[in-house]
């Protein structure tokens, strides 16, 4: 028994290198964030970072990213479940279904540079839809300014991975619904309006609201996909967040810069906190 | 009842088509201008196939080529020498500290890119003082980047067979504990193993955020360059990109279906080990 203690000791060893290198590269960066966002340039105690996150340029980069991610995350969410549903009325094992999951599961990771030049390419000034739409249809898709570059641009690229995201989360709630609950709804004499919106309905509500939120965070997060395609101007916090650690103009700009990433950690995990609450909540049903 | 079945399934049917070419439209156009915008210029994917006269021309874009499948690899490896060590041990000697690891390799997962990336800094500070400013050194980041992805590729593997049992057989037989991870376990967890390299690899081979933000190079970064003087070659290399990615991970899918398909017999095997136990 007496060896007991010991021997934790050397099993505890074992564990040495993996928790020596996540504090190295996981918890002091995370610190440094948390902690730099408290600190005036001089090291001392001091809210004045957090204070300027009440500044109007700051609050608009929220405001934009949060608007940004919240409507991609919804057209994502929506186009995403009913193409979920389409695949989920053709076989399971059909090739359809799986050509689509796998295809999905590799465009939910196509971000940053590469999608940025695929649009481009596509509706960029001399893009293959813009040009093919001006020669052939005599239509200048930016005839009211060229809007790619800005919030509604990166809100249409956005979707291009968000939608394929969605299909990954929402399919498995959708394969929980079992056809004998439509069949019970119809024995019972009720309609499909009935059944979409007395049983299915509320029994994928909560996967369909976590999805989203799991959309949302994923959005809010992405930086270089925006980084890629604006190059002027730096309308979302990702962009800010950039702007102040390359440039040494601004005295104290480097911790302004830690301010907005706590920011954006805490929208993230009160987001992220959401998801995990709904997903225990959708598990009892369709889990 | 049997008309009303029929009714519908016609009526899925024509909703799923239409739903899959919308969308089908939706998401191969991008990839189809890609092919266009690229083939502009017809020196474009001959020069790409040519690596001398290629990294004659874009002497930028050849290092970020390399230095992206360098660091590709060493992340590949330096995660697995981490975690499969780590992930076996703790389920074996030390089952209360599990859940501390899973947490921390999965908190990257809130933890946005480019907040990492501003908490990196003052950290590779030291790292450019102790081992330069070589592109290489992004694999320390990268590893903790691909943590969650990894973690859950290899915990997966391990659930699927009974380490304790195996372990305890190996060491009652006399082996020593690098015979039983290397000899015993690691086989066990082959496809497991494999799926987090190639997740390390597909998701290393498309970072920039950190890349750029820490003044270093790889294939994104200079893509992203490349963008700015010769736009053609900048689409063909995103293509080409894009295109190793989506083959790495279909191999990827192909590895899961396989384990999938060998899980069920592995399992009950297990099960009558235990109950003729």
């Amino acid at each position: 028994m007496a060896t007991r203690p010991r021997l934790r000791g050397t099993a505890l060893l074992g564990t040495l290198p993996f928790f020596a290198y996540v504090t190295i590269f996981l918890i002091i960066p995370t610190l440094v964030v948390v902690i730099g966002a408290f600190a005036s340039n001089d090291g001392g105690a001091t809210l004045e970072n957090i204070k300027a996150l009440g500044d109007a340029y700051i609050l608009d980069a929220f405001g934009r990213s949060i608007l940004l991610s919240a409507i991609s995350a919804l057209v994502g969410a929506v186009l995403g479940a009913v193409l979920a549903y389409a695949l989920v009325t053709a076989r399971s094992d059909g090739i359809l279904r799986r050509t689509v999951t796998a295809a999905a599961g590799v465009l939910a990771q196509f971000g940053g540079v590469t999608l940025a030049f695929a649009f481009l390419a596509t509706i960029g000034l001399s893009g293959f839809v813009t040009t093919f739409f001006q020669d052939h249809l005599g239509v200048d898709i930016y005839s009211g300014g060229v809007w790619l570059f800005e919030l509604p641009g990166l809100t249409l690229v956005y979707t291009y991975f968000q939608i394929p995201l969605m299909v990954i989360v929402f399919l498995p709630a959708l394969d929980g619904i079992r056809p004998q609950w439509r069949e019970a709804t119809e024995g019972l004499g009720g309609t499909t309006w009935q059944y979409w919106t007395k049983v299915a309905g509320p029994l994928l509500g909560p996967a369909f609201l976590g999805s989203a939120l799991l959309l949302f965070a994923n959005a809010f997060s992405a930086y270089a996909t925006a980084a890629a395609l604006v190059s002027q101007g730096n309308p979302i916090v990702p962009l800010q967040i950039r702007s102040a650690l390359t440039s040494e103009v601004v005295l104290g700009q480097a911790n302004l810069g830690k301010a907005m990433a706590l920011g954006m950690v805490i929208v993230v995990s009160v987001v992220m906190g959401l998801y995990t609450l709904l997903q225990k909540r959708t598990a009892k049903w369709l889990g | 009842m049997a008309g009303v079945i029929a009714r519908r399934a016609r009526k899925q049917r024509i909703f799923r088509w239409a739903v899959l070419v919308v969308l089908g439209v939706f998401f191969l156009l991008p990839l189809a201008a890609m092919v266009e915008f690229s083939t502009r210029d017809s020196r474009t994917w001959p020069l790409l196939a040519d690596w001398p006269e290629l990294s004659a021309t874009y002497p930028d874009l050849a290092d970020g080529i390399l230095a992206s499948l360098l660091q590709a690899a060493l992340t590949a490896v330096l995660m697995l020498v981490l975690l499969v060590p780590t992930a076996v041990w703790v389920r074996l000697r030390l089952p209360r500290v599990r859940r501390l690891v899973e947490f921390l390799c999965l908190l990257p997962l809130t933890i946005p890119a480019i907040v990492l990336v501003v908490g990196l800094a003052p950290v590779y500070a030291w790292v450019n003082y102790f081992l330069g400013g070589s592109s290489v050194t992004l694999v320390f980041a990268y590893t903790v980047l691909v943590l969650p992805y990894a973690y859950r590729a290899i915990d997966a593997g391990l659930s699927a067979i009974d380490v304790k049992t195996l372990a305890e057989a190996a060491r009652s037989m006399g082996s020593g504990w690098a015979t039983v991870m290397g000899k015993v376990v690691l086989p066990n967890i082959r496809s497991a193993v494999l799926s987090a390299a190639f997740l390390t690899v597909a998701l290393v081979l498309g970072e920039y955020t950190i890349a750029s933000l820490l003044n270093r190079t790889n294939l994104q970064v200079a893509i992203a360059f490349l963008g700015k003087s010769s736009a053609t070659m900048s689409v063909a290399v995103s293509l080409t990109a894009l295109l190793l990615a989506f083959v790495l991970l279909l191999l990827l899918s192909l590895v899961g279906e396989r384990k999938r398909k060998a899980a069920s017999p592995a399992v009950s095997s297990t099960v009558t080990k235990e109950s003729a136990a």
